[in-house]
Formats: C-alpha cells, structure tokens, sequence
C-alpha cells in the first residue's frame, strides 16, 4: 500500500535575525524593554509550586565559530516531568510544571534555565532513553532553528545505552551533548556549551 | 484497513524537505559565516520528544496582543502608520488546520526602526508602537492581527543592502519538531528580490511562500487593508489503523 505524501510544501524559514527578542522576549531589559504588552515573557517560568522532582539550574552557553557568545540567541527547550511524561495544556497560571522553556542571555552571559531533572521517556525501541531536554537554538545568521538535546554528566549507565545518543558514531562528538555538573548555590546546576563551528562542534540533528 | 491520518499531537511527522529550506551556510548574508554548522545534521529520527510539544491556553494572552497599532499606545493614540490587517490560515503539510497554536510577531515600525537597545538606524521611534503581538490560532486554524505596515531598512552585511518591509513569524504547531521562524513579506515589492537573507532561501516558489497577498475583499472599510499570509506547518506521517476514523 502506498504512503501518504504531502499535499503542501511547509513554510520555508527564515532567520530569526538579531532582534528576536521584541516578539519572543519583549520585557527582556538587555534587549527590547518592551513593557507593558504582555505581562510576562513566555516560558520565563517552567515550574510551578508543587512541582515534583529535583531542582535543577541549566545552562547553555552559544559560542560561534570566532570564539564568541552569541549574545543575540534565543533558546527553547522542552522536556518530560520527573515521571517522563511531556505535559500537554500545562496551565502555568495554575502552577503547573509546563515542560518548555525560553531564554535569552542573561547579565552573566549565561542562558539559564529553572527546571527539574527529567524522568526517562520511552524510546521508539521500547526501551527507556536517558534523562534529556529537547534544545531550539534560533539567532542572526542562524536561517533554520537549530535541534540538538542536552543529556546529564551524572547519567553515565543510562547514557551508554540511549536510542539517541548511540546514533552519534564519534565518541568524542557524543560528548558535546553532555552537560557537566557543578554544584551551584542551592542547586545542582548543569552547563553545556554550545559550539556553533569548530573543533568542537555540537551534533545538531534533522528531526 | 484503512489508511488514515493520526490525530493531531500523536505520531511522527514527515522528514523535512531540507532542501526547501535555507541551507545553513549563505555567504551572502555574512552571519552565516561563523553560525552555521559545518558537520552535516545527524539523521535521528523522532521519538516523543519530538513529537510533542508545549501548547497554550487562551489564559496567557492578553486582549491587545493582537493589536499591535494599541498594545503599546502611551498616550491614547494609535502607532504611526499604514494601518493593516495580516490574517491567514495555519495549516499542515497534510492541508489540515491547526488549530489553538501560537502564532508570535515582531517587526521595525513605519519608518523601519526597531524598539531594540542594540538598534542603531536613525529613523524615529514612535513612542506608541512597541512591535510585537501573539495570537491563537481559531479551530479552523485562522489567525489575525492589526498592526501598521513596517518600512524598509539598511542593515550592515554588504555595502548597501536593504531589507524589504516584513514582519517575522513564529509558530508551535503541536509538535517540538514543528517549531518555525520564519519572515512575511509583501507583495509587489521590489525589494524583495534584491535581498540577501530572502535569497538564502533556494528555489523561487519557495519564496512565493513567504509573500502575503493583498486582499481587497477583507479591506476593513476607512479603516486598514488587508493581506493574507497562510502558513504551512510539518504534517504527521499517516499510518494504517483498522475500522478507525481519523479523530476517534
């Protein structure tokens, strides 16, 4: 039997440009200072009072391929709740944990993120990937949002064994998509750098 | 057996046609240069990860979000301008609505300046537009806003390159794996065809894409013009379900 196949062409993209934030962040104060149009940025807070599960900081560092923080990014990222289900209509006026997540740079140069450590997620091959955050880079000079995931430095045995990373054939580039561990001030906060070109490389994927 | 379409929020989605896209290196939009990725993409297929995403509620949006000529007023009155209506249809590669999705914009005002610390271009401020709006989709997947047509603007990349007036887009759609950015630009202008980050994308039909038609039937009387700019999302892959109607 045949497949479907589709009847329209998707939108083509088109660069975010370097004032993203105006739509995307508009209070940010760093950027476009719009206040007074929505009351808050969406995807500021992910978790709510009552949400269950261990608190944790993320943060993602852009670098391009000169060695510079792209300071003009956007992040997005989207993960499973500590049971390793992804929330669908999360009411965050509730306090509902809603799974997503938007930055742009804050006044240490850092893209932080307030979350909680994801549980495991099912993978296609029935079997459970390692804990990890879905990641949605957009900025100037960036024409289609770039995909790549951030799994955990202190996820070893699970990471050895999950359905993504086990399709990255280097060893050595698997590694940029594992966030180190760092003790913060109350939290255990989890860093990854981002390399846009270079040595170093991250691995985007074509979801 | 019948060969149905999932319903929506469930199932994987078509590969995306990556050659209908920009590709990530353009020289001639210079910024390309140090931002795209030189390894090729990793084909890893979807999980649920991909395809699901964050959806929002009509509880986040304010009652002027979509009214860009008002979210920002100062003083009472309406930001400077050609005033516009751009209205459309979101739909996916399946040619079915979607529905309750977030539809952002942001673009420069009149004169082509943005409300942005790092904007340098001399063109005035207008002290009663601020530039963004957000809206939902309805349940036929039709959105509008009101807003002023944006101008046109130097920016720095070669010498003496403009940007056609537009107005930048981003859409959720149901899926992570949908998420788009994209720019909306306005028929008959000729700038459009001489401008760099236009032309990274590759095929000309593609661009069509991105051109918002005048509409002189929904002209809003003494009031605004009208343009249509219908969006297409990734579409979810069907998949064979025995005696099941797409929706059960």
């Amino acid at each position: 039997m045949l497949h479907k196949t589709q009847k329209l062409k998707e939108t083509p993209s088109q660069t975010a440009g370097p004032y993203v934030a105006i739509g995307m962040a508009p209070n940010a104060e760093k950027f476009a200072d719009i206040k007074g149009v929505y009351k808050k940025d969406l995807g500021i807070t992910m978790l709510g009072p009552d949400t269950k599960g261990e608190r944790i900081e993320i943060v993602i560092n852009v670098i391009d391929g000169d060695g510079v923080p792209a300071s003009d990014a956007l992040i997005e990222i989207w993960q499973a709740d500590a049971d390793g289900n992804y929330v669908k209509d999360a009411d965050p006026v509730a306090g509902d944990f809603t799974g997503f997540g938007r930055q742009v740079m804050n006044d240490k140069g850092e893209f932080l993120f307030q979350t909680i450590k994801p549980g495991r997620v099912t993978g296609p091959d029935g079997l459970r990937m390692a804990p990890h955050v879905s990641v949605w880079i957009v900025a100037r000079g960036i024409n289609i949002g770039l995909q790549t995931r951030l799994y955990f430095e202190d996820e070893t045995e699970a990471n050895a064994s999950d359905w993504v990373l086990n399709k990255i054939p280097s060893p050595r580039r698997r590694q940029t998509l594992i966030a180190r561990k760092e003790q913060g001030t109350d939290m255990v906060r989890y860093v990854l750098d981002v390399h846009l070109q270079g040595d170093k490389e991250t691995v985007f994927f074509d979801v | 057996m019948s060969d149905v379409l999932l319903p929506s929020g469930e199932g994987p989605l078509f590969h995306r046609d990556r050659d209908w896209h920009p590709p990530a290196l353009t020289p001639q939009y210079k910024s390309t240069t140090f931002r795209a990725p030189r390894h090729p993409l990793l084909a890893m297929g979807q999980t649920a990860t991909e395809f699901t995403g964050p959806t929002f509620g009509h509880s986040k949006l304010g009652e002027l979000d979509g009214d860009l000529i008002r979210n920002y007023s100062q003083d009472g009155s309406d930001a400077m301008g050609q005033r516009i209506i751009v209205y459309g249809q979101v739909l996916d590669e399946n040619a079915r609505a979607v529905p309750n999705t977030l539809v952002e914009v942001w673009q420069a005002n009149a004169a082509g300046r943005y409300r942005h610390k790092r904007e340098g271009y001399l063109a005035p401020l207008d002290p009663n537009f601020g530039g963004c709006g957000r809206v939902l989709t309805d349940e036929n997947g039709f959105y509008s806003f009101r807003t002023i047509k944006p101008g046109a603007y130097p920016w720095p990349n070669n010498g003496n390159d403009w940007r056609p007036a537009h107005i930048h887009f981003s859409i959720f759609g149901d899926a992570f794996a949908q998420r788009l950015i994209s720019q909306m630009y306005f028929e008959g202008d000729p700038m459009i065809w001489q401008c760099p980050i236009v032309g990274t994308v590759p095929d000309k039909s593609a661009i069509d894409q991105l051109i918002a038609r005048l509409d002189r039937e929904n002209t809003v009387h003494y009031d605004a013009l009208a343009y249509r700019f219908d969006i297409v999302l990734r579409g979810r892959r069907s998949t064979m379900f025995e005696n099941k109607l797409e929706g059960n």
